[in-house]
């Protein structure tokens, strides 16, 4: 099979990642324009498609979160979700500021890694 | 001054530009030095990244490619992993276009420009695009479409020979920053009840899809939340309607 190291070219990785990266990308992209080139405004079909780029992006973020990638593996499963819920909570009482949400968000998970690394807590 | 209305073009394009100081730009750029990170550490040479930077945009399907490459997977099956998770593409592209489009928008414009859209710009434009005057909101969206994944470009060019310097906690919290930030930043942006129906059911579904059918979890989630959430929005529509 052929697959990133078959062939011992300067340019075949870039045609792998053409290939396997940007058209497999482009054509849902493209095929987005079609579709939303006849969705019309404030009609119930635009609505619907809404709701499913919303729910699409909602599992996106909890998945983030629960199946993370790089070193926010390392992190507990408990203090991630902790530190989300916690950052939300805070962004819907003090009047929908994301940066709060962030702030708090950042600040619990790299605070909770501390204290469990300094053995104040034991996870 | 003999075209006005080029003029107003210019000028909500730099506008959209200046997007490039906004506080999602700002995240997905920190998000963009956590996946170089990521590809450093997976070995894939400097060029090869910058190239996939531009070429692909959303970060998601970098991190499977990655991921595959890694893998050692063939082709075939490296373009279906990605294919697959980028199907999502498609709704939030479709649901884009009837805002920042007029009836005298040509298609091959959209189909060029629709390249910029990730989930960054996309949150980025449905939360300000209200405020731009239809004729000018695809140069608002296309200054900042440009400006930002060429400055992510440049961005993991620069960044690549050090980034692998970075202490592991703050690899991590760069990491967490972009799902605080889409939370939020999604349910500040949607007007309608049907998207905050839609957002509690698929952060529900989606691990929950993601033990039954981890290949397509996203793609279930999203249709099958956003139609329930729709359903139930026409269905409250009606109770309080009569």
């Amino acid at each position: 099979m052929i697959n990133y190291a078959s062939f011992d070219t300067w340019w075949w990785p870039y045609v792998f990642i053409a290939v396997a990266g940007w058209l497999a990308t482009d054509i849902w992209r493209w095929l987005g324009v079609l579709v939303g080139n006849r969705l019309k405004q404030d009609s119930a079909a635009l609505t619907w498609v809404r709701a499913v780029a919303t729910a699409l992006l909602a599992a996106v973020i909890s998945k983030l979160i629960l199946y993370p990638s790089g070193e926010l593996r390392a992190v507990p499963v408990e203090l991630r979700l902790i530190a989300v819920s916690a950052g939300f909570a805070a962004f819907l009482f003090f009047g929908k500021r994301i940066w709060i949400a962030i702030v708090v968000a950042v600040g619990l998970l790299i605070g909770g890694q501390l204290l469990l690394g300094s053995g104040l807590l034991t996870g | 001054m003999s075209d006005p209305s080029g003029q107003r073009g210019v000028y909500w394009f730099f506008k959209g530009a200046r997007g490039i100081t906004s506080l999602p730009a700002i995240i997905l750029m920190s998000a963009f030095v956590g996946f170089c990170g990521f590809a450093v550490e997976a070995g894939i040479p400097l060029g090869e990244t910058v190239f996939m930077t531009g070429m692909i945009w959303a970060l998601p399907a970098k991190v499977l490619l990655v991921g595959s490459i890694l893998a050692g997977v063939s082709l075939p099956a490296a373009f279906i992993t990605v294919a697959l998770s980028s199907i999502r593409l498609m709704p939030m592209v479709a649901a884009l276009i009837p805002e920042i489009r007029t009836e005298k928008t040509p298609t091959w414009l959209l189909l060029l420009l629709s390249h910029f859209i990730a989930i960054t710009a996309y949150v980025f434009t449905m939360e300000r695009i209200q405020d731009v005057p239809r004729a000018h909101r695809l140069a608002f969206f296309a200054g900042f479409g440009t400006t930002i994944t060429s400055a992510n470009i440049i961005l993991v060019a620069v960044i690549y020979s050090t980034v692998a310097n970075l202490p592991a906690m703050v690899a991590g919290a760069l990491f967490f920053l972009t799902p605080v930030y889409f939370l939020t930043s999604i349910w500040a942006s949607t007007r309608e009840r049907a998207g905050h129906i839609a957002m509690i059911i698929g952060l529900a579904l989606g691990p929950l899809f993601h033990q039954v059918a981890p290949e397509f979890d996203i793609l279930y989630a999203g249709v099958v939340g956003g139609t329930l959430a729709f359903v139930a929005d026409r269905v409250w529509k009606r109770r309080v309607g009569s």
